[in-house]
């Protein structure tokens, strides 16, 4: 079935994030309140003002790459090719048996493939215009996963690549989503992000939020009264998304629903008029036919920054009333992700529907005031069938997504 | 380094590291007669594998060498070589 | 229900040698060619040298000071277009509530001239690897993530709906406003301002592409470089700009008494899986989006009144582009005009796709095709109709445009005059 309203399903996830590699290793350690902040390995960081990241240990590019590709590949593009890889298994797809041009491909991006594009950089400005590599043309840029992945894959349906800042995630869910009511079988779809590299750090420091705490546990703290910024982190995550009819019909274990969606942009620094979050929000309830009563729990954006988490904690407060539904930001584990953040939190929303637990906020002492039920230190078991996400960017992009449980 | 003579280990290892090696083909065998295509580089792998051969031996090679003209290894060490003498005369 | 159909109504376009729709317009009428030498930096240790310049400066076009200095040149490009277009809409978007106004702004490669000029900052010349914080900018973040685009357009025009930037190569143009309709026609906005800018002529963007010989060696009469179907071609040459249009519903529009340029009547996307530079000769991922952009248009290939190509001036990219055009239009293809408005302005990379859209409208507008400029040697290869030199007069109610990118997206759209949208 297509159309407008037709289901769609998530039938696999493809996880890396700090706090562990793969959906499994993930979701135990995040339902377990484990972090997988610390000091910065990937470069010296102790001249920089802030030193802590969510990296991803023991990534081995080698081990599930070809060779072929290693040259021509960022971080983030080696991350989202292995990602991949592992949805489609984890969907239970073998690309092979689908019409190539029933498959397609959606990311969001933040920085493209930043750390190559230092070194090519370096090579332009110490050395000289012939030493830049022939790869450069693309290895850098903002669509190299959504390439290399439906090159990878025989993929050569409908694809596209979005850039939104941290809200991108879930705007390359929704267009996945688009494609595959308008006819598309398969799309593979979500985002990975990695710019932990000395010339990303100094771009991302030039945002003013990031938190300048050397300790791991303090450092990033979403609604916290003493929140003093972001921790930013590398990974995301890639999801399967099928016409649910025909997941079903293909025998797939249908993991979720991607409900509802909605989008904004909050106006202009210094114009006087408020945070266009609460609309996003409701567009996306309405647009998955939800009340508010029916949502169980809140997925929130915790930038960890005071002024922005009182305009979300204000906005979820206005929805769903105060404190009447809980919140939660795993993401306190694994450092904002960029794009990466939001669909890592969709799949771990489905992963809590499962295993009827909502993850834990690590390391907050709410603020009073926020009014907020925030899940705090430990899980909480939980009956979910509804469970909304929110996503925000640098710049007032807001993306909220409603997720519902498989059967 | 113009004194150098470019063999097919200096090939193997620079075409490993501006490329890599297609899982099917195994660079240690008897390659010199083996067209590029057939060992799995494509253009851009090419064009990477010639820049880097430019930058490390100090020569300029044409446009079309590797995409046209030298599309085995033997032809290629031929042509790199010839480039090299040239250089020292 | 009756299908929401999506229009055209306002538009600018900030091209080399045509700032301003009437100027590009006039440009590439005449069959005029906007590229020269290089001037924005010394290009001498490049292989490719030439490049399609905007004598362009956003201080010119009302930015403020703070604008301009915060916003890459691309960034400019996008706010100054995207505002006159909505000028040219006769909308009044302070009639609309703001969450139904969107922005979506195409680019392949975002804020890349003030990456590259801030890189040589803080890295002292390339000289640090762990680069030095104490001399960025405070809008180096701006730089890192495109996505600022977006809201600086967002800001300008006072849009507070959905907010993004399509980044899928050298397709972002024709995608974006793909994307930008397709919010139109679902009812997720009453008005999106969609548009491409692209600012590449920087020294890592001219490097890139000379390592892989992707962009013209020749240097002499800069005027004549970009030579798409001409068998003397040997590679693109870059461009910088930017397109904007307001998309509304068509009735809507039509209540308002808006001037409609044209429908947008069909749009697709596919990708080739095959290589992220390479192109396969027989272009069948082009010709099936071309293919299903005329099935949504609901046109038969005898409908296309022109063919506004890719032709980015490669001997792959035109001899793929024409097989394309021979597997999706059959027969057809050897009677309609092609032309490639890149022998003109250059390839801008992400803004050329919402700048041929432009073209294709004021091709329908005038009823006039654009010429392909210095094509002047046939390629026996590239057998079609490519408008050599000359525009032509004749009736233009249909246009096809193409677009072809890096990562392997090829993509198509279909604009219907608006004779030919009257049901």
């Amino acid at each position: 079935m297509t159309g407008a309203s037709a289901p769609v399903a998530v039938t696999g996830l493809g996880v890396a994030a700090p706090n562990g590699l793969g959906a499994a290793d993930y979701w135990a350690a995040t339902r377990g309140g484990k972090s997988g902040i610390g000091r910065i390995t990937r470069f010296d960081p102790s001249g920089y003002p802030a030193q802590l990241a969510g990296e991803i240990p023991g990534f081995d590019a080698a081990e599930h790459l070809p060779s072929r590709l290693l040259p021509q590949t960022d971080r983030v593009t080696r991350l989202a090719l292995a990602a991949a890889d592992w949805a489609l298994a984890d969907a239970g797809v073998a690309p092979e048996s689908f019409d190539p041009l029933d498959m397609g491909v959606v990311t969001a991006s933040h920085a493209g493939g930043f750390e190559f594009g230092q070194g090519e950089l370096q090579k332009l400005w110490a050395r000289g215009s012939q030493f830049v590599s022939a790869y450069q043309s693309f290895a850098w840029f903002y669509a190299v996963n959504s390439g290399q992945i439906s090159i990878r894959h025989g993929m050569k349906g409908p694809s596209g690549v979005v850039v939104s800042d941290q809200a991108g995630g879930l705007d390359a869910l929704a267009q996945a989503r688009r494609q595959v009511r308008k006819g598309t079988p398969l799309i593979v779809t979500g985002a990975l992000d990695a710019s932990v590299c000395p010339w990303g750090w100094v771009a991302q420091l030039a945002s003013g939020r990031m938190s300048t705490s050397a300790e791991p546990t303090r450092a990033y703290l979403p609604f916290d009264r003493d929140a003093r910024g972001y921790v930013p982190g590398e990974g995301g995550a890639l999801l399967v998304l099928e016409p649910a009819d025909a997941a079903r019909a293909r025998g797939a274990r249908v993991l979720g629903e991607i409900a509802g969606y909605g989008a904004t942009i909050d106006p202009a620094p210094g114009s006087g008029r408020p945070s266009t979050l609460r609309t996003a929000i409701r567009v996306a309830l309405d647009d998955a036919g939800a009340a508010p009563g029916d949502v169980d729990v809140v997925f929130a954006d915790g930038a960890g920054v005071p002024e922005l988490d009182r305009t979300e904690a204000e906005a979820v407060s206005e929805v769903f009333g105060s404190g009447r539904v809980a919140v939660t930001v795993p993401k306190s584990m694994t450092g904002r992700l960029y794009s990466g953040a939001a669909p890592l939190d969709v799949a771990c929303a489905l992963l809590a529907m499962r295993a009827g637990v909502i993850p834990p906020t690590v390391h907050t002492d709410p603020c009073p005031e926020y009014d907020l039920d925030l899940v705090l230190y430990q899980a909480r078991p939980a009956e979910l069938r509804t469970a909304l996400v929110v996503a925000r960017g640098h710049g007032g992009f807001n993306s909220a997504m409603v997720v519902r449980a498989g059967e | 380094m113009t004194d150098k003579e470019f063999t097919l280990d200096d090939l193997r290892r620079i075409l490993l590291q501006a490329a890599g090696a297609d899982e099917g083909t195994d660079l240690g065998a008897d390659i010199l007669d083996t067209s590029f295509d057939l060992l799995g580089y494509e253009s851009l792998a090419l064009l990477e594998t010639g820049a880097c051969i430019e930058r490390e031996y100090g020569i300029s090679l044409d446009d079309d060498t590797l995409t046209t003209d030298a599309l085995t290894p033997r032809a290629l060490i031929k042509t790199v070589n010839e480039r090299l003498a040239a250089a020292r005369s | 229900m009756t299908e929401r159909r999506v229009a055209l109504t306002g538009m600018e376009v900030l091209a080399p040698g045509g700032l301003g729709r009437a100027e590009f317009w006039r440009l590439i009428s005449e069959g005029r060619t906007a590229t020269r030498g290089i001037t924005f930096f010394d290009p001498a240790p490049f292989r490719s040298r030439v490049a399609a310049e905007a004598d362009f400066c956003g201080l010119e076009y009302g930015l403020s000071p703070q604008e301009a200095r915060r916003m890459d040149r691309a960034a400019q490009f996008a706010v100054v277009a995207a505002g006159n277009a909505v000028d040219d809409s006769g909308a009044d978007l302070g009639g609309i509530a703001p969450h139904r106004v969107g922005v979506v702004v195409g680019s392949a490669v975002g804020a890349t001239m003030g990456l590259d000029e801030e890189y040589r900052v803080v890295s002292d010349g390339g000289r640090l690897d762990l680069v030095d914080h104490r001399y960025a900018v405070p809008h180096l973040y701006n730089f890192l993530v495109p996505s600022s685009f977006a809201a600086e357009v967002a800001w300008a025009v006072g849009g507070e709906g959905p907010a993004t930037v399509v980044s899928t190569g050298c397709t972002s143009g024709i995608d974006a406003v793909g994307y930008g309709a397709e919010l139109v026609r679902e009812g997720s906005v009453d008005v999106m301002v969609a548009g491409a800018a692209d600012a590449p002529i920087s020294p890592i963007t001219l490097a890139c592409f000379d390592a892989i010989k992707a962009t013209t060696p020749r240097t002499e009469a800069p005027e004549r470089a970009s030579r798409p179907f001409d068998g003397t071609r040997n590679g693109f040459v870059l461009g910088e700009g930017a397109a904007f249009f307001v998309l509304e519903e068509l009735e809507s529009a039509r209540r308002r008494d808006a001037h409609v340029y044209a429908e947008i009547a069909g749009y697709a996307t596919r990708s080739n899986a095959y290589h992220m530079t390479g192109l396969r000769r027989d272009g069948a991922e082009m010709a099936e989006a071309i293919r299903v952009a005329l099935a949504e248009a609901r046109m038969n290939p005898e409908d296309v009144d022109y063919v506004n190509a890719h032709g980015s001036g490669t001997k792959q990219n035109d001899r793929h582009e024409t097989a394309a055009f021979k597997k999706s239009l059959g027969e057809h293809a050897f009677r309609t005009p092609v032309s490639s408005i890149k022998s003109m302005v250059g390839h801008s990379l992400g803004a050329i796709g919402a700048i041929e859209i432009a073209a294709s409208a004021l091709a329908m507008e005038y009823d006039v095709v654009p010429p392909t400029a210095n094509l002047h040697t046939p390629d026996p290869e590239c057998d079609l109709d490519y408008v050599p030199l000359t525009a032509r007069d004749q009736l233009v109610d249909a246009v096809l445009t193409v677009g072809s990118g890096f990562g392997g997206f090829q993509s198509a759209m279909v604009l219907a005059g608006p004779e030919r949208s009257i049901v």
